[in-house]
């Protein structure tokens, strides 16, 4: 198994999505999750512009303009949706209501510190949107992320470099080699893909790593590039 | 006299706006968004003006005419990034220091707007502690962690979308037209909703999602849902 693609990554941290869960998806990668939920699950897909059930995206000629999630997508609503203002679905945020959020991230630090939404592009101007509040509110926080940039550097880390989206409140990492848990000790593998030793792990890695006992490959099924 | 906000136009319906106004802006994503309105205010023309809205930079939202046109002097967003390579009209402003920008968590955005027409002059949230974006503001500790206080915004003049209205200025929304319009109405004193359809009847009660109370005006633009 060679590391996973942006599709499988997704699918493997949809496995790990609870049944009967709240779920927010971020912008870009994280949003690919929502093709590979579980079907033995009902997950209710919580949208920050005041959704609760996202379906799939609108059928050509069956789209509605004032229907869109937090990408812009113009979607269907699954049954048992409801919609509110804004201030109510970041109230429904902030609250603690929503189960998980899966976000993408630059770099996440062994304390849990997550840096994602400003990357230092000089003169372009901010996008914070509900990244903050998402990570300062959700139960529990998973980044989706390559383990590594790409000239090779690490981006888990000790401390984050970049500006902080919230401090400490990382869970899980899903990424292209391993997923990691972020632990009271730091940054714990409990999937690791087979061809990849401790050794190279701890290598690609910006802070110290430990591999659990019971880790176990991190495999993905062949899926179709969507 | 019998109430009735339906205006017969735009201009009719946001009236006179001073220099240095605050001004609220809907939408989100492409819904949402009172362009008509939009327009209108560009013709009115007030100099120096504090636009809140998501975002400065979406292209589906007339604000950047607003923008380009010199009019707004600061922007309270939370989101501020043009999409491509290239700078958007916002970007090359704020870079050259001629608009002044003030980006916001979404969340602590659309609190500080409901806050701000629900009485509450200020709140602490944890959204945002330990990060640049909050910097300097006062933080205290609840139940084990820390929040940051957030100050509530008011305006003088908010720019909805919405449905349907009535001539009470009751108003629906179609899905996810609501977004920021419904707290906005509320932290403004002259609140204009551009809808599809304004009806001389009642709508009926379980249908208002937006009561009256917030709403000035009403402008009837038409076209499809």
């Amino acid at each position: 198994m060679s590391a996973l693609d942006r599709n499988q990554m997704a699918w493997r941290a949809a496995q790990d999505l609870p049944d009967g869960g709240v779920v927010n998806l971020g912008l870009g990668m994280p949003v690919l999750v929502s093709n590979y939920m579980p079907a033995d699950r009902d997950i209710f897909l919580q949208s920050e512009n005041g959704i609760l059930g996202v379906g799939p995206e609108a059928e050509e000629g069956h789209e509605d303009r004032n229907l869109v999630d937090a990408g812009s997508r113009r979607i269907t609503l699954r049954e048992g949706a409801s919609i509110v203002d804004s201030a109510s679905s970041f109230a429904m945020i902030r609250g603690g209501h929503i189960d998980v959020t899966i976000l993408g991230a630059f770099e996440v630090a062994m304390n849990g510190d997550l840096a994602n939404w400003d990357s230092r592009v000089p003169d372009k101007g901010p996008l914070v949107g509900g990244a903050m509040d998402l990570a300062a509110g959700a139960k529990s926080t998973w980044a989706l992320m390559q383990y590594n940039t790409r000239d090779g550097g690490p981006r888990l880390l000790e401390a984050c470099g970049l500006p902080l989206t919230a401090p400490n409140c990382v869970d899980w990492i899903y990424t292209d080699i391993a997923v990691v848990q972020v632990t009271d000790q730091g940054f714990v593998a409990t999937e690791l893909l087979a061809e990849i030793s401790a050794e190279e792990l701890r290598g690609r890695t910006g802070a110290p790593i430990g591999v659990s006992n019971a880790c176990k490959p991190l495999v993905a099924p062949d899926l179709a590039n969507g | 006299m019998a109430i009735d906000k339906r205006a017969a136009s735009a201009a009719e319906g946001i009236g006179a706006v001073k220099d240095g106004a605050v001004v609220m802006f809907s939408g989100f994503g492409g819904a949402g968004f009172a362009n008509i309105l939009q327009d209108a205010l560009l013709e009115i023309g007030p100099r120096e003006i504090t636009l809140v809205a998501n975002s400065a930079t979406h292209p589906f939202s007339h604000t950047h005419k607003l923008i380009e046109a010199g009019l707004v002097a600061k922007v309270i967003v939370t989101a501020a990034r043009g999409r491509g390579r290239e700078l958007s009209p916002f970007e090359e402003l704020w870079r050259d220091g001629k608009i002044e920008l003030e980006c916001v968590p979404q969340g602590s955005f659309s609190e500080r707007i409901r806050a701000g027409g629900a009485g509450i002059p200020a709140f602490f949230t944890p959204t945002g502690y330990g990060t640049d974006l909050c910097e300097g503001k006062e933080v205290r500790e609840f139940n084990g962690r820390k929040h940051v206080l957030e100050t509530a915004i008011v305006g003088d003049l908010a720019l909805i979308r919405g449905d349907r209205a009535d001539r009470y200025g009751n108003v629906s929304f179609r899905y996810t037209q609501m977004n920021f319009g419904h707290a906005m109405a509320t932290a403004c004193a002259h609140t204009v909703a551009e809808v599809r359809e304004a009806m001389e009847d009642a709508m009926p009660q379980a249908e208002v999602q937006l009561p009256g109370v917030y709403v000035n005006s009403v402008v009837a633009v038409g076209g499809e849902p």
